[in-house]
């Protein structure tokens, strides 16, 4: 690995963790039947299981059951057929059990991993296991001075908690684990992975040791990071404080800190000093989840292509480069529309479209795939226009322009504007003949031997027949007509 | 009318019903008037006299029409008041549920409306049913029936389901629901010389029940014979999708059980229940027991459950862990009493410390210390492989016998001044024949056999295979055929 981090001392590497919850997409909670869509007014998705009534039994949900099993398929992870619920007690206002249901002892997936290509190359970093668990609602403490207020409509709804193994040693590398995870979660249908809405968040584990050292020094825990971006950002100014302490000859305890992405700082929560203890013990409201082996098949022979298994299809039969390819994949409708815009057509100069003027546009706009107003399609069909002649990279920039206002297909911007390539080569001759005449001490420049004067020629022609014209088919006659 | 009604049983009352001898609404009335003589047994938290003759005048026009009709329909009964019923108060007895009205139905309460029974109210329990005298309820001391020797109402029903013991002893009832976690419906029923049966775990819905032990908590009818008990059963079991841990298996018609047949019955009696402290006269009881179904043509049989002296103490941290979770969620946060503090512990603090009585805390206490770390291992984790164990003993015995006959309780009901003398520990030791069972999930029916020198009733318990109620019936039914117990307590005799 070589990303260290040079200290006044010695120079140091990174270790870090990343434990992800994932909010399951489905329509129900996890242990009931009140929805489980985001949103809504406050404490309208809460059923008397949700919010702890007496007598009120958790039912599990068997979707969120397939739903973490197929991401732990994803994860190339160990299917645990059997698994089960545990409690963990703690009070806290939006908590209404006293309990979060969850799976310590029994996960339902155990140990997988991700591929994850940075630009030091590709690796595998090792998942340690993913359990299902109920989120707890929604403390609100800035609506009035003295109260806090509680929304119950996220309590009860089903996350998955992915947790990796200290395996990643840069900012970089948790970064590509962390999109690679939500490429994987989303092309599985399983979480959407929409970070600033928090169906997907991060907590961060992070600890520095000398490099070459192989010990496992104190690590603190970033909670809440909630982008890519802040993970990667969080780490580096992470590891940094506890390099400077370090140095500094002091120590600090294992504790819990939150990220300030506006003063780029991260400070304590709590310390782990007054934990809670969970006193974690089977639920005894919940049967063991047994899988059957028809059903797990059943499951595994319906399951849609992973974003490894697309990437790797870019690459060696598309003839993508691995980082095109890791773009394209990092959602389905990306991946979708890269897709359909590449039937028929050359897959790396579509890939190119997207990658360049596309995502340009959307960017900018702040849209995303599915709002483009150049459809799929219509990309496709612009790449083939270039590639059969009908215009020159140069006029499509222009059509790709239009497309965007407009919407419209290219040919029939082409043919309404009249972009259509000149091929007719009596006319370019004619073009040509009357700018050598132009430009005598040119071509006697050329004649006696700088041929780099050739270009101008060309740009020339171009500009006389408004780009129009064919430029292989323009240097072809340019060649001609000097030697004559 | 000559008939006493609040003395019939369900299934005499049925047949009146039937013939029109009598309306529910003359049998409610009844009830509710003996409920009225009977206030000073406290047996009941809320009574429901609107309800019950509204019910109970819907059950008469229903049955006069000819409509269809519940297999119950018009039988007064009474519920523990740790069944949660729509619209109704249920406390649990506590302070910090006193004021909570459910918006939903226990499922098996709702079966029990299906059936066309009449709520006439909600009885007493221990607090969150933790105890065995009904004393720690919030709502005062519930008083057995029975008196003690010098004619007083000085004796404890038992508990947890006291009350419900205490009104169908007393006739406040035909029938009643109570729960069992470890002997609550055995132990009082024993006292108050009625009949109870907490089935199979599994059996009935827990759904909408104030959970105090959510794997050892089952529902079980009370009332004043066997066959009163399948009536009630049959009603109340069944699957429920709201329940993950009931079975979903058929629940048979238990009178169909009732043939007084049990030639070739291999009964069980388990040596380690019969210790040296034994109170002779429960020894005398049981043996009595065995004659006469020795004499009914069963065979009886030695059988050894080795690890029955571990039950006590199993049945104490298990329960005690899943209490201290399961009552996790009266906080104070949503529908419970509330104390406010100056921060949020500190008004958890001062709502729980006001809401719990002593027995609670204690037993919340004792099951987080059973769960924290450090601990774990030693208490929890440990519990549950000796329970295992417990059950192992149980399915060994069952190999070789149909049912088991035990003792009930160790002693006859005791007074109110012998259990406040007594330390919370000696008090547990009044479920040692009960827990076992409980552990082991198995279904058991405690009924009077005879009646003690100091006048009290002693009950035993026929202890049967998992999902084998109808032999459990079946035994029972000979048992009290036999025995003949026709004693009434003090306050029916006048």
């Amino acid at each position: 690995m070589t990303y260290i981090i040079k200290g006044n001392t010695t120079d140091w590497e990174l270790v870090i963790g990343l434990e992800v919850h994932c909010q399951i997409i489905s329509n129900s909670k996890v242990f009931s039947g009140a929805s489980a869509t985001f949103g809504a007014e406050q404490n309208t998705h809460v059923s008397f299981i949700d919010a702890a009534f007496p007598g009120m039994l958790p039912v599990v949900n068997e979707k969120c059951i397939e739903q973490c099993f197929k991401t732990g398929l994803g994860l190339n992870a160990v299917i645990n057929k059997y698994s089960r619920f545990d409690r963990k007690n703690y009070f806290y206002a939006d908590l209404p059990q006293g309990y979060q249901i969850s799976q310590l002892y029994h996960p339902i997936v155990g140990e997988g991993y991700i591929e994850v290509t940075t630009s030091e190359g590709t690796r595998k970093i090792g998942v340690e296991r993913l359990h299902l668990e109920q989120d707890a609602g929604k403390s609100i403490h800035d609506m009035h001075p003295s109260k806090s207020f509680i929304d119950l409509n996220r309590a009860g709804v089903g996350l998955m908690e992915i947790v990796s193994k200290p395996d990643m040693h840069s900012p970089e590398e948790a970064g590509e684990y962390l999109r690679q995870l939500r490429a994987i979660v989303r092309a599985l249908g399983t979480c959407d992975g929409n970070m600033d809405e928090g169906s997907m968040r991060c907590d961060v584990n992070i600890s520095v040791r000398p490099v070459g050292s192989t010990e496992l020094r104190q690590r603190v825990e970033v909670k809440n990071v909630n982008s890519v971006r802040f993970v990667m950002q969080a780490i580096e100014i992470e590891a940094n404080r506890q390099i400077e302490l370090y140095e500094a000859g002091q120590t600090f305890t294992q504790e819990t800190r939150l990220f300030d992405s506006v003063n780029m700082e991260t400070r304590p929560m709590r310390s782990k000093e007054n934990a809670n203890d969970y006193r974690y013990f089977p639920d005894p409201d919940l049967l063991p989840v047994i899988l059957t082996d028809e059903y797990i098949e059943n499951i595994k022979n319906n399951l849609p292509e992973l974003p490894a298994a697309k990437k790797k299809r870019y690459i060696e039969e598309l003839g993508l480069t691995p980082y095109d390819a890791s773009v394209l994949i990092a959602d389905k409708e990306t991946a979708l529309y890269f897709e359909t815009a590449s039937q028929n057509q050359d897959p790396k100069k579509v890939a190119n479209w997207i990658m360049g003027d596309l995502f340009g546009y959307l960017n900018k706009t702040n849209k995303n795939i599915t709002e483009s107003p150049v459809s799929a399609q219509n990309l496709g069909a612009l790449v083939g226009l270039i590639n059969d002649g009908t215009i020159s990279g140069k006029i499509a920039k222009e059509v790709f322009e239009i497309m965007i206002e407009t919407g419209k297909e290219p040919s029939i911007i082409v043919e309404e504007k009249g972009l259509k390539q000149v091929s007719d080569t009596g006319a370019i001759e004619a073009m040509i003949a009357e700018i050598l005449s132009n430009n005598q001490d040119k071509v006697a420049e050329i004649k006696a031997g700088k041929d780099k004067l050739k270009g101008w020629f060309v740009g020339q022609i171009m500009k006389a027949s408004q780009g129009k014209v064919n430029p292989a088919l323009a240097n072809q006659l340019l060649d001609k007509k000097l030697a004559e | 009318m000559t008939t006493n009604l609040v003395d019939l049983h369900i299934s005499e009352a049925l047949k009146l019903l039937d013939k029109k001898e009598i309306s529910s609404v003359e049998l409610t009335k009844a009830h509710l008037a003996e409920m009225e003589k009977a206030r000073f047994l406290n047996a009941y938290i809320t009574e429901t006299p609107e309800i019950a003759l509204e019910q109970a005048q819907l059950s008469d026009k229903k049955r006069a029409s000819g409509e269809k009709i519940g297999r119950l329909e018009g039988i007064p009964i009474a519920n523990k008041d740790l069944y949660c019923t729509k619209g109704i108060k249920t406390t649990a007895a506590s302070k910090i549920l006193s004021n909570f009205i459910p918006p939903y139905e226990s499922t098996v309460t709702q079966n029990l409306k299906d059936a066309g029974t009449v709520m006439l109210g909600k009885v007493n329990t221990d607090q969150f049913a933790m105890g065995g005298s009904t004393m720690t309820s919030y709502f005062g001391v519930t008083k057995n029936p029975w008196t003690d020797e010098n004619g007083e109402y000085n004796l404890v029903p038992g508990g947890s389901s006291g009350g419900s013991a205490a009104a169908v002893s007393a006739g406040l009832c035909m029938g009643a629901t109570g729960s069992d976690t470890g002997g609550s419906i055995r132990q009082p029923a024993s006292f108050c010389g009625i009949t109870g049966i907490k089935p199979t775990y599994g059996r009935c819905s827990r759904y909408g029940i104030v959970a105090f032990s959510s794997s050892l908590d089952q529902a079980g009818p009370m009332a004043r014979s066997v066959e009163d008990c399948a009536l009630l059963l049959r009603e109340m079991a069944g699957h429920d999708p709201k329940d993950s841990t009931v079975v979903n298996t058929p629940v048979p018609d238990y009178t169909a059980a009732l043939t007084g047949d049990i030639k070739g019955k291999k009964i069980g009696i388990p040596k380690e229940y019969r210790s040296n402290d034994l109170n002779p006269e429960i020894a005398a009881a049981w043996d009595k027991g065995i004659e006469l179904l020795k004499n009914a043509g069963a065979e009886i049989v030695e059988i050894s459950l080795p690890h029955t002296k571990y039950a006590l103490p199993v049945y104490y941290i298990i329960a005690c862990a899943e209490a201290s979770s399961n009552l996790a969620r009266y906080d104070g946060v949503r529908y419970t009493t509330r104390v406010d503090g100056s921060s949020l512990d500190e008004m958890y603090e001062n709502t729980r410390t006001d809401g719990f009585g002593p027995e609670v805390v204690r037993r919340i206490l004792l099951g987080t210390f059973v769960l924290s770390a450090g601990f774990y291992d030693a208490y929890y984790t440990r519990a549950q492989r000796v329970r295992r164990l417990i059950y192992n003993d149980f399915i060994t015995a069952f190999e070789s016998v149909d049912a088991i006959l035990a003792p009930a309780a160790p002693s006859t009901a005791l007074s109110y001044e012998a259990m406040q003398n007594m330390s919370p520990v000696d008090t547990y030791l009044g479920d040692v024949f009960t827990t076992p069972a409980s552990l082991a999930g198995v279904p058991s029916l405690a009924l009077p056999i005879t009646i003690a020198k100091n006048g009290l009733p002693i009950g035993l318990q026929v202890i049967g295979k998992h999902f084998d109620e109808n032999t459990v019936f079946k035994v029972s039914g000979v048992l009290e055929s036999l025995a003949g117990f026709d004693k009434k307590p003090h306050h029916v005799k006048g």
